[in-house]
């Protein structure tokens, strides 16, 4: 075990994935020898060689285009989108190529690719290094959605989105990159080396996609969140002293219906989290299965609470970004239905 | 002072429409056997001339001339003759099966069969090709079964596709054919990205990139340009000039200026410009361009100078933006009846040779077709089970999607 953090995670499990399949090969922009903007990469090209992991043009189409034809002669690429941000080039690649090239060949070619990119705020990135586009993956079939809360899960989870035999889009959120973020604005991330979710193994391991995590477990709400939020929601908790269940999902698509279920079923109140903004966002989908599985279990209508439905600014982010404050009144809201 | 004009928009326009006479005259055609064949490890500024020539082989005595002559032994150009006529005679009986209702789209190769057929058979085993729609003649020459293109083409109950796809777009691994994306120029730089794979596992084998000459104006065709260039991929980037995209001429994706194959040399990537109905020239083309990949000297660009004879597909009416005579005007010719001529010229072929040729691969396409209708066609007889709807989005299926299918009673 070493306190690691996010980047460190996500470093190792490329590092592991790499030592332990040389048909893992990682690139992007400036992801060789600089070893990535964040340094997710570094010491990779090093230890690996330059046809192992390399930079790339400046063309996100061309990473992602020439990750699938890769991914059909037999290799496993991981690469990396600078920013979440960028993907939009890339975008129909990513839909209408990777997400269908099984179901489309009938398994005749597959496309086991990872696409990594640093999502979310709270770094003041301004609108163009910001963005959480998760609901844009979740809803192309073919795709897997991750989004990981802490660097152990971070390791976990990318590990097995590079042994997954379909596309993975594994959205880092940045905010978490060196610490676990306690969910204030004001305050500076604490780091990882504080925290037990810092704790790491050194090897191999990996978490199921498609399994939640029940990350402070209570009677009266439950609070469906996913990265960044997740500590967001465990703040609001502890702040609004109320006995609510948080679950971190984890994996967005395949969803982990049960673990919802089974707590609104409970707790008959819920509210769902995340920063990107409100309209068509994940948390539609969540409100709309709890409404379905959980109707007559409930005692309040389910609330949203997300980024507003405004591109992301730069000076306002700490009022764009939701917080302790509005999930804790979100919480009030449907304690007193 | 500042010396200003009225601004105005330059809209490009085709030089004939239709009830006007066709005219060809803007293409400038080499003399058969006048463009020179490099070496293969020829640095691109060294040849910038062959990407605004076209290499010619076959005169129009029919004589096989020039430095690009001779890939092909006379058995090799009758199985080349024989692949064109089957890709013709299987576009003709589908043509009429889409008309008969019996699928619900269709697109032929008509005056293009020479690109996919010879273009084949400079790859060997194991190489792979991301086609457009219009290069069945991969399949064809690369003695894939025609049965299982009408199952495909028919979304029957032997579709290898189980229905999903719609018609012509196959899909083999084993014949090094990618499946086909609705979607333009998105494989041409998956292609890229196959090539890059095998040169990063130190393999042999190369890939080939497909695009129109209209789609070349996606942005991935650039991307891919870039990529093949920066790698030095072991790739064969293919451009197809047809001379329209659906309705819309050539001009537009080019420009008043240069040519499609000229868009290579701003990357330093090797370009020529060939006869695209030139049986032989293509396969001396596509069989350099091979050798270069093989050799690890990179990509290579090729243009294939041809003529869409038939409609875009299907749902396409030509007549409303070209004149109906055109195809008839084009002055690079029949690729069958050019390369038919040749081997009567050669002694290799007869005219009633040719006859009996055209009814025995008739009999055989008809059988095909008999056999994949026994499995169904897209409105009648077997189809595949709505259960496959429902299979193979993801190696296992995920818990929404067998709620799903559960719920559709399967």
């Amino acid at each position: 075990m070493t306190r690691m953090t996010m980047i460190e995670a996500v470093r190792s499990a490329m590092d592991v994935s790499m030592a332990k399949d040389d048909n893992v090969v990682v690139f992007g922009e400036d992801v060789g020898y600089f070893g990535g903007v964040f340094r997710s990469t570094q010491g990779l090209q090093a230890k690996y060689g330059r046809t192992r992991c390399f930079d790339t043009p400046i063309s996100e189409s061309g990473i992602v285009g020439t990750a699938i034809g890769m991914a059909a002669y037999g290799l496993k690429p991981c690469v990396e989108i600078q920013f979440a941000d960028y993907m939009y080039p890339a975008y129909d690649q990513l839909t209408q190529e990777a997400a269908r090239i099984r179901y489309r060949s009938n398994g005749d070619f597959t496309c086991p690719i990872v696409v990594r990119m640093p999502t979310g705020g709270g770094i003041f990135g301004g609108q163009t290094h910001s963005q959480s586009p998760e609901a844009l993956f979740t809803h192309v079939c073919g795709l897997k959605v991750i989004v990981p809360s802490n660097p152990y899960d971070a390791k976990g989870l990318l590990i097995a989105a590079i042994e997954d035999p379909d596309p993975v889009m594994f959205l880092e959120p940045k905010r978490l990159y060196n610490g676990p973020f306690d969910g204030h604005h004001e305050r500076p991330v604490t780091p990882w080396s504080k925290h037990d979710l810092g704790e790491v193994p050194d090897g191999h391991y990996t978490i199921p996609i498609g399994k939640a995590e029940v990350r402070r477990e209570g009677s009266a709400v439950t609070v469906v969140a996913y990265g960044t939020m997740v500590h967001v929601a465990l703040a609001a908790a502890e702040d609004a002293g109320i006995d609510a269940e948080v679950i971190d999902l984890r994996s967005l698509l395949p969803l982990d219906l049960d673990t919802i279920v089974k707590s609104v079923s409970k707790t008959g109140r819920c509210v769902v989290v995340h920063e990107a903004t409100l309209t068509s966002g994940f948390g539609a989908e969540v409100a709309a299965l709890v409404q379905e599985h959980c109707f007559y279990q409930l005692e309040a209508p389910v609330v949203r609470v997300a980024g507003w439905d405004t591109p992301y600014p730069h000076a306002q982010e700490w009022d764009y970004f939701p917080g302790p404050g509005r999930v804790g009144r979100a919480l009030a809201e449907v304690m007193e239905a | 002072m500042v010396d200003s004009a009225r601004l105005s928009l330059h809209v490009p326009e085709p030089a004939v429409r239709p009830g006007g006479q066709p005219d060809f005259s803007n293409v400038k055609i080499a003399k058969a056997g006048s463009v020179p064949r490099p070496e293969v490890d020829v640095a691109s500024e060294d040849i910038r001339d062959l990407a605004y020539s076209i290499i010619r082989v076959l005169n129009r005595d029919g004589e096989a001339v020039g430095p690009w002559a001779g890939s092909l032994s006379d058995e090799e150009l009758l199985t080349g003759l024989r692949n064109m006529m089957k890709l013709r005679a299987f576009d003709a009986r589908m043509l009429m099966a889409q008309r008969q209702g019996k699928t619900s789209f269709y697109m032929q190769h008509l005056g293009e069969e020479a690109v996919s057929c010879a273009f084949r058979k400079a790859l060997i085993k194991g190489d792979m090709n991301f086609p457009t729609y219009r290069q069945a003649g991969l399949l064809i020459a690369d003695d894939y079964p025609m049965v299982e293109m009408m199952n495909q083409i028919y979304s029957n109950e032997s579709d290898p596709l189980r229905g999903r796809q719609l018609p012509i777009m196959y899909s083999s691994k084993e014949h090094g054919f990618f499946t086909i994306s609705g979607n333009l120029a998105t494989q041409y730089v998956q292609a890229v990205g196959w090539a890059m794979a095998s040169a990063i596992k130190n393999d042999s084998r190369i890939a080939a990139a497909w695009i129109g000459d209209g789609s070349t104006a996606e942005s991935d065709f650039h991307s891919a340009l870039v990529f093949a260039s920066t790698y030095k991929a072991p790739v064969i980037l293919n451009i197809v000039n047809n001379q329209w995209a659906i309705s819309t001429f050539q001009g537009i994706a080019r420009g008043g200026s240069g040519t499609f194959a000229a868009r290579g040399l701003g990357f330093g990537i090797p370009a020529l410009r060939v006869d695209g109905n030139d049986y032989l020239a293509v396969h001396a083309v596509a069989r350099w361009a091979a050798e270069r990949a093989r050799r690890n000297l990179g990509p290579t660009l090729i243009e294939y100078v041809t003529y869409r004879v038939g409609a875009h597909s299907t749902s396409d009416d030509p007549s409303a933006y070209r004149p109906k005579t055109e195809s008839e005007a084009w002055p690079l010719g029949d690729p069958v009846l050019r390369l038919k001529k040749h081997l009567i010229v050669k002694g290799a072929w007869s005219e009633e040779r040719h006859v009996q040729a055209e009814a025995e691969i008739m009999d055989e396409v008809i059988e095909a077709q008999r056999q994949a209708e026994a499995h169904g066609t897209l409105h009648a007889g077997g189809r595949p089970s709505v259960r496959d709807i429902f299979e193979g989005v993801y190696a296992e299926m995920p818990p929404h999607i067998r709620r799903q299918r559960q719920k559709a009673g399967y």
